[in-house]
């Protein structure tokens, strides 16, 4: 009977297919040329180059981390190329000018950029491979006094609030992968939301991976200025091919008084096949700092794809009575590992932080959770609340929970709760047993078991969150 | 009005036939022959271990459950050639014993759920939430409950008896043909058995049958059985009239317990 089960959950990737489009790629490896010339072909200032330089050259000296519970081969990073973009890059103020290819790939994901197809409410930046293609409703954003471009336009455009930012959160050597990311990386979002604006609509971008070969290091800023708020979603997916591709991203959140900023992530990169060929390694450093009083900044993510998952989204919590949350769903199947979780650093007086997080295996996934939650001297009444929940689907599967607390203040109250479930025969059966199929039945009691995080997402991403654990479950999440 | 000799008996509904069964290994059903009529109650006790549950998980399709011998007919169909899933949809329910919870699922969407799979089996378009709602709300008041019960998940963080009448409410929404009930009236007080018995009684119809899986008799005597067995040892080894069930009471099982040794 579990194989049924495992069966439905282990779906075919449905993101699998290649844009055949003429691309312009770096050749693969990694020097001080080669950064030289991304920064060229972006039309960088020298300050930038300068942090790139200053970025690889600590890359070069700092050590592969390795004390994750993964297991993967060496990583030839000299055999990756670091710039791929579609030629004929168009100006972002006509979408006429976009090749048709990426727009249809782009509507085939489910994101559709012609204006007459958008989604009513958000406004989207794709990108594609390591550029930006098109950013829809930045002219509307503006009227708000939003900004929201690529972010390769915002290092020409805003280099002030751009220099102030980046890399205030996640400096240049936080650790291996960030500074690889800060060396070369290419495109992604940036985000601006002025004094007491909150942004009219949910701003998303989607990140896909085309090019064979090539490495995807996008790097995202959001700021959040005082007494604003912004809903920003992320997305992503790739073609299914047997090589590994490394994606190792950095996404960095400010929010000051009285800001809130919610980050939402939709994960689907290619997973890689049953036999583990294949799929992306997915190293990601995100770190949200709520630096002003009574700020928020609230991390949900739903984790299906990739090979290999490394990430902790984190909240450094400066300022008092600010806020920290993390909602999670990790899924592993066939070969999948994910070791992730979150870092909940309170500085501030009456700091708060929620982590709710749900680990799904199935088929020989493993699933880590692996978080820390740090009470600074300062922090005066500090206050955590974490909820750890493992569901193991056959009995092939792992689940690991490794959560780390350092308090040093004695005023903190922290709790934290943890599960391990498996899928119950007896709750398939009394589902069939009122005429339900064992697809319909597996995908409810997942879906039951993730709705504390699925409520959180944005109403029109909560959607795609079920179908992508291969499901159908109108109006029960919410 | 039923049961009572002179009326034209209905149509066989369930026929099970030297039913044998076993749970890892070990044999718990030992040759059942039952055959249920539309329109009739039947009642199936006996004491613990007697195979009286095991029965019932059977007739439903329980994967742990091995079939070792024997034939089921449902309407004339091979019952245990049918996935458990088709046994609900065709119209076989089963009010469990211990109903599981499922967590972060509502009882509205889980109900609601189970109808729509039960119609479109049927070729019957699937009710939207504004529909379902009005079909649900006098059997909500029925079985005594507001409509807060909706939005609490399923089974989760219910008592024993809220458990059963969770169940009661579902077998009266699905409206099944064949309903059986495992010791549904175990672990409900005086008012909530009343309750549930009034609640199954007026679901009886000529063209449906209940199997009525009980310990005690007390249930019997909301619901009037048209047929009294009592298993032991894995086989029916009586079978009488509602009066068996005092009988029963009075006397306890072990008598019979003797009898189906010697037989």
């Amino acid at each position: 009977m579990s194989s049924g089960i495992e069966a439905q959950v282990l779906q075919p990737y449905k993101y699998g297919f290649v844009t055949d489009i003429e691309s312009e790629t770096v050749p693969p490896g990694l020097s001080e040329d080669v950064i030289r010339l991304i920064s060229e072909k972006k039309g960088e200032p020298a300050w930038m180059v300068d942090w790139r330089l200053k970025a690889y050259r600590n890359w070069l000296k700092s050590p592969e981390p390795h004390w994750a519970n993964v297991q993967y081969g060496p990583i030839d990073y000299q055999a990756i190329s670091y710039y791929a973009a579609p030629k004929q890059r168009p100006k972002l103020d006509s979408l006429e000018q976009v090749d048709p290819k990426l727009l249809e790939t782009f509507e085939k994901l489910g994101i559709p950029i012609e204006e007459r197809k958008r989604l009513a409410g958000v406004a989207v930046d794709a990108v594609f491979d390591s550029v930006s293609v098109a950013t829809t409703f930045r002219e509307e954003l503006k009227k708000h006094g939003v900004i929201f471009c690529a972010i390769s336009d915002a290092i020409r455009e805003y280099p002030e609030l751009v220099q102030q930012y980046l890399g205030s959160v996640v400096p240049y050597n936080d650790n291996f992968f960030a500074a690889l990311n800060s060396a070369v990386f290419t495109d992604g979002s940036f985000v601006y939301v002025p004094k007491g604006v909150r942004c009219p609509m949910e701003l998303s971008t989607y990140f896909r991976i085309n090019a064979e070969s090539t490495g995807q290091f996008e790097r995202t800023l959001i700021v959040a200025d005082e007494g604003s708020y912004v809903s920003y979603l992320e997305g992503c997916s790739a073609p299914v091919r047997d090589e590994n591709q490394l994606h190792a991203a950095v996404v960095e959140l400010v929010a000051l008084d009285r800001a809130t900023i919610k980050y939402s992530t939709i994960q689907n990169w290619y997973p890689g096949d049953e036999e583990g060929r294949g799929g992306i390694y997915n190293f990601v450093t995100k770190r949200g700092a709520c630096r002003g009083r009574s700020s928020k900044i609230s991390w949900t993510q739903v984790e299906t794809g990739s090979a290999i998952t490394w990430k902790y989204p984190g909240c450094i919590l400066q300022g008092d009575d600010s806020i920290g949350e993390f909602y999670s769903v990790a899924v592993t199947n066939h070969r999948q590992q994910a070791d992730t979780g979150t870092k909940m650093i309170h500085m501030g007086k009456n700091t708060r932080s929620t982590i709710v997080s749900k680990g799904i295996s199935a088929g020989r996934g493993q699933n880590t959770y692996r978080g820390l939650v740090k009470i600074l001297k300062g922090a005066e009444h500090a206050r955590n609340y974490s909820q750890c929940d493992s569901m193991l689907i056959g009995d092939r599967c792992g689940a690991h929970t490794f959560p780390y607390i350092d308090v040093r203040n004695s005023s903190a109250i922290m709790e934290h709760e943890a599960s391990t479930s498996k899928i119950g025969e007896d709750q398939i059966f009394y589902a069939k047993q009122r005429g339900l199929s064992a697809e319909d039945a597996v995908s409810m009691i997942v879906n039951g078991f993730c709705k504390e995080v699925f409520k959180e997402l944005p109403m029109e991403f909560a959607v795609e969150a079920q179908r992508l654990l291969g499901i159908s479950l109108e109006g029960s999440v919410g | 009005m039923t049961g009572k000799g002179k009326r034209e008996r209905g149509k066989v509904l369930l026929e099970v036939r030297d039913l044998h069964a076993s749970v890892e290994g070990r044999e718990i059903l030992r040759g059942i022959d039952l055959t249920v009529r539309a329109g009739e109650v039947h009642a199936i006790m006996g004491p613990n271990g007697s195979g009286k549950s095991t029965l019932a998980q059977v007739l439903a399709g329980h994967p742990a459950y091995t079939v070792t011998a024997g034939r089921v007919l449902y309407e004339g169909h091979d019952l245990l050639g049918m996935a458990p899933e088709a046994r609900a949809r065709e119209g076989v329910f089963l009010a469990f014993q211990y109903p599981v919870a499922i967590r972060g699922i509502t009882n509205a969407y889980f109900l609601r759920s189970a109808v729509n799979a039960i119609r479109k089996h049927k070729g019957v378009e699937e009710l939207g939430p504004v529909e379902f709602m009005d079909a649900l709300e006098e059997k909500l008041k029925a079985i005594g409950w507001d409509s807060s019960y909706l939005s609490r998940p399923v089974n989760e963080g219910f008592s024993g008896g809220e458990k059963k009448r969770n169940e009661i409410l579902q077998l009266a929404v699905l409206d099944p043909k064949l309903a059986i009930l495992d010791e549904t009236d175990s672990g409900l007080d005086i008012d909530a058995l009343k309750t549930v018995a009034q609640t199954v009684d007026k679901l009886r119809r000529p063209d449906n049958a209940t199997v009525l899986v009980t310990h005690y008799d007390r249930i019997l005597t909301h619901i009037e059985p048209d047929v009294v067995h009592v298993l032991a040892g894995g086989r029916i080894v009586k079978s009488g009239g509602k009066e068996l069930a005092r009988e029963l009471e009075e006397k306890g099982y072990d008598w019979l317990r003797e009898e189906a040794v010697v037989t």
